[in-house]
């Protein structure tokens, strides 16, 4: 019998992106942020999370889509990484649904390569197709490795 | 850990906390040879370093153990007095165990080596009449003076107390500098635990009735208290700023309390991760008998404020740079009896050390009355290595010039080390030094001795940092970096501010300071203001000037790691959260000067690297002046040497004999065509384009043909060959072989005409 997992969903540019809910640490509405000059386009800040300063990665940046146009702003799903967390800034988020394993396909070969890069699987629902987000690599400056790392400032 | 491994390794953390105490009783003892008390406590870590030995089967160590007690009771009784080669012995003893520790804790038994001959040179010690067997006998065991002097030789790896060892115990030497190596490892991290226990070590005369009022602590668990405390103070900074505005009485009342509290707290917990400088120096007493004793020296040591306590990670970095420093005070500072009588000294050589709390910053300064550093000596060497050019030698300052000592061309070589009497590897002395932020200074008097002062931080993990403005941003600078603050209101920005070629450079007290524009160098939107604000920066040995939009307060802040992604860019140090909840950045100053590429142009040394400078090292740039002279000759000058470009009309130009001058800033400036000066025709444009350059006798004007450009390049010359009076020599500049002009050299040429 397929075994089943839970996703937490959410929308970028009408694309309905899910990761694995044991992998979110928290949904958090948008809030002040600070710039990093001179980091690369996608890093769009640093939020203070309870005292945690996290790193936030705007995917639409990440994959290449258009500025987010309107005046709703972004929201911060926060992911756990390796040992510090990483927030995605996202349209919307949408319900967590549970899906079963054997409902993913591998990713279609001709997709671009900058989503290739952060899609682990495609997800037939009855409704449409979810693309299964691997949250590290979508933190990650394309090259990069992965940013869940948190590296010691002096 | 199941029990045997953990009854073993509270075994090993004490005993090898035992063995710490005994070096350092054994040579107090040898000084004060009458003391009972001493005697005794040695006695009882001996024994019960040889009870729990026995009760946990390690038969070599109770051995050795053994011997030592049979020695020790006998000294108690007063049947043997305590002399030279006895103590020689005994810490040859202490050695051995404590190999024979390491060899557990890494293996989890006992070594491999026979203490056979050991033990019984240790059995000749308890007769006066086969003293002198027990002391050839030692002698073989490698405790001789040259091996020691080898052993002794100043390097950074902290291992000279452990390689005698190894040279001590016989005889399979197979295992050499790996297995010391190693050891040594095993007992860094197995004497790692004490780390918790901060105070005091427990007196000799105090009868040990382990009523401890300590308890050992994880240093994890440390670290975590640390960084709650840090949350709670930026919770503390958020919630004052909120109570500032409200009008609630008992609210505010809560705050302060609250405050003062947290501030308290603070306090507290940094001080449990505070250790006495004591834990590095306990170590000092035997290293210097042991190496004045190589070196055939006299020196006693004093140490002053030894309770000074520092942050454990602190300590722990400033471990190994200390004692580079003392062994070579005694290795290279102080002189041999001989030659210190001959100077009229006392025989006996003082190395002092002292520690001490100065304006939130830990003092510790490494002293010797010893033979000083000769400077004329480092300047003629640093010529002569290319280091400085001789016009900078000429112009650098005493203090700067014994300073050379850190420069990183200095400390290899061999030929410096025996003129000056000092340089090895002190570079990597001064790097690690500045990697926790702290800085070293040397003051030194011929003939009178040397003194190296280190200043360091107290802490790391909570720094008072200058909170400034750019670009609609705020950002942290650490004050440790900072030197001054100038505002310039507009009237004086316009005139103070002067631009070389659209370089931007301030006089400060008579020396150009490069100035930075923050908000440009991160490339944020650059605002047009009225006032100008300089933040006047140290880093490592440049000075500049940060050019802001605004200077706010300075602030406690706690340093915060930046997201791996983050670390490539090397302008921030860090993050911190403020008191409005907001993140503001910390720069890292060095970082930041190496984007702005500020070169070696800002070094108040004027270094340049020579030929020597390492492989895979970064080259270092400095600016240029360039232009061209004299049948399109391409000329330079650094731009730190420069003052001034300008342009003058040749009507202006007055004669004084034969020399051309013009009244420039109040002053008569001599003018030299360069072109004629190397062999050319003068020019005869109207205008003249003029290199101010100031040196020691005021300024002086080298009209050129035309002024081309200012650019980064590298430092140095590539090639001296078929150099012209006037000529340091040449490298290719923007394609071009470009001469460098030695602007001391053309000045002489200039005043002899």
């Amino acid at each position: 019998m397929a075994t089943r997992m839970q996703l937490c969903t959410f929308i970028v540019d009408d694309l309905l992106f899910g990761v694995d809910v044991m992998r979110v640490q928290e949904i958090i509405q948008y809030q002040h942020m600070t710039r990093v000059p001179l980091a690369p386009k996608l890093i769009r800040g640093l939020i203070n999370l309870r005292g945690q300063i996290v790193m936030a990665v705007d995917l639409r940046e990440r994959l290449d889509l258009p500025p987010r146009g309107g005046d709703e702003p972004p929201t911060n799903v926060v992911v756990q990484g390796v040992d510090a967390a990483v927030s995605l800034l996202v349209d919307s988020v949408g319900d967590v649904i549970e899906v079963s394993d054997d409902s993913f396909e591998s990713p279609p070969a001709t997709m671009l390569p900058r989503y290739r890069q952060v899609v682990d699987a495609v997800c037939k629902l009855p409704h449409g197709l979810l693309l299964l987000l691997d949250p590290e690599r979508a933190a990650s400056s394309s090259e990069g490795g992965p940013v869940g790392n948190l590296g010691y400032g002096r | 850990m199941n029990q045997d491994d953990e009854i073993i390794s509270q075994f090993l953390t004490e005993s090898l906390e035992n063995l710490d105490l005994l070096d350092r009783e054994l040579v107090q003892l040898e000084q004060d040879p009458g003391a009972q008390s001493l005697l005794s406590s040695i006695f009882r870590t001996v024994h019960s370093i040889k009870g729990s030995a026995g009760f946990l089967a390690f038969k070599k160590l109770e051995a050795i153990a053994h011997t030592g007690e049979s020695l020790l009771s006998l000294m108690r009784d007063g049947k043997v007095r305590l002399e030279e080669t006895r103590t020689t012995g005994l810490l040859a003893m202490v050695d051995a165990i404590r190999q024979q520790l390491n060899h557990v804790s890494e293996s989890g038994s006992e070594g491999s080596e026979h203490l056979g001959a050991l033990i019984e040179a240790l059995g000749l010690l308890k007769d006066d009449s086969t003293l002198a067997a027990a002391a050839s006998q030692l002698a073989q065991l490698g405790l001789d003076r040259k091996e020691l002097a080898q052993s002794a030789r100043p390097v950074m790896v902290p291992e000279v107390a452990t390689t005698t060892v190894a040279d001590s115990v016989p005889p399979p030497s197979a295992h050499s500098a790996a297995t010391v190596a190693n050891a040594f490892i095993g007992r860094v991290e197995a004497t790692e635990p004490k780390a918790a226990a901060a105070g005091p070590a427990r007196l000799p005369g105090e009868e040990s009735k382990h009523v401890d009022p300590r308890i050992r602590v994880d240093v994890g668990l440390l670290d975590r208290l640390m960084n709650l405390v840090g949350e709670l103070v930026l919770a503390r900074n958020q919630l004052l700023q909120h109570a500032s505005k409200s009008q609630d009485e008992s609210l505010i009342g809560t705050c302060q309390r609250l405050n003062l509290i947290a501030a308290e707290l603070q306090e507290g917990v940094m001080k449990t991760r505070m250790q006495p400088i004591d834990n590095v120096w306990s170590k000092f007493p035997r290293i210097v008998r042991d190496l004045a004793r190589a070196c055939g020296k006299e020196v006693s040591l004093e140490m002053d404020g030894n309770s000074t306590e520092l942050d454990k990670t602190i300590i722990e970095a400033i471990s190994d740079p200390l004692t580079h420093l003392v062994r070579n005070a005694i290795d290279h500072g102080l002189e041999t009896p001989t030659q210190r009588l001959a100077a009229q000294k006392h025989r006996g050589g003082t190395l002092s050390l002292r520690a001490f709390h100065e304006g939130g910053r830990v003092n510790i300064d490494v002293a010797d009355d010893g033979r000083g550093i000769d400077a004329d000596r480092i300047r003629a060497k640093a010529i002569e290595r290319g280091l400085l050019t001789p016009e900078a030698a000429r112009m650098m300052s005493h203090h700067d010039l014994v300073n050379m000592i850190f420069a990183p061309g200095f400390s290899t070589a061999e030929v410096v080390t025996n003129v000056s009497g000092r340089g090895v590897g002190m570079d990597v002395v001064k790097n690690n030094i500045e990697r926790i932020g702290g800085t070293v200074d040397v003051e030194t008097r011929l003939g009178q001795g040397t003194a190296i002062r280190i200043k360091i931080p107290l802490t790391l993990a909570i720094i008072p940092a200058l909170v400034v403005g750019a670009g609609g941003e705020l950002f942290a600078i650490p004050q440790v970096n900072l030197m001054e603050l100038v505002r310039l209101d507009t009237e004086q920005a316009k005139k103070a501010l002067e631009y070389i070629h659209g370089v931007p450079v301030f006089r400060l007290r008579g020396t150009l300071l490069t100035l930075i524009e923050l908000s440009q160098v991160l490339g944020l939107e650059v605002n047009v203001h009225d006032d100008v604000h300089i933040v006047v920066l140290q880093a490592d040995d440049r000075q500049f000037g940060l050019l802001v939009d605004s200077i706010n307060d300075t602030e406690e802040i706690v340093v915060k790691p930046l997201n791996r992604e983050l670390k490539g860019l090397n302008v921030y140090a860090g993050a911190t959260i403020r008191g409005d909840g907001r993140v503001a950045l910390i720069l890292d100053v060095v970082g930041l000067a190496e984007r702005a590429a500020i070169g070696a142009t800002e070094r108040r040394a004027g270094l340049r690297t020579g030929t020597e400078a390492k492989a895979g090292q970064v080259t270092e740039t400095e600016r240029l002046v360039l232009f061209r002279s004299g049948a399109g000759t391409h000329m330079a000058l650094p731009l730190n040497s420069v003052a001034r470009l300008e342009e003058f009309p040749r009507s202006i130009v007055e004669l004084v004999g034969s020399q051309e001058v013009v009244q420039y800033r109040g002053e008569i400036m001599p003018l030299v065509h360069l072109s004629e000066m190397f062999g050319g025709p003068r020019g005869t444009a109207e205008l003249l384009q003029v290199v101010v350059h100031t040196g020691e006798t005021g300024s002086i004007g080298f009209v050129v043909d035309k002024i081309e450009d200012i650019v980064e390049s590298e430092i140095g010359v590539q090639s001296r060959d078929g150099g012209r009076r006037g000529v340091m020599g040449a490298r290719v500049v923007q394609g071009h072989v470009t001469e460098l002009l030695d602007a001391a050299a053309v000045r002489q040429a200039a005043e002899r005409h």
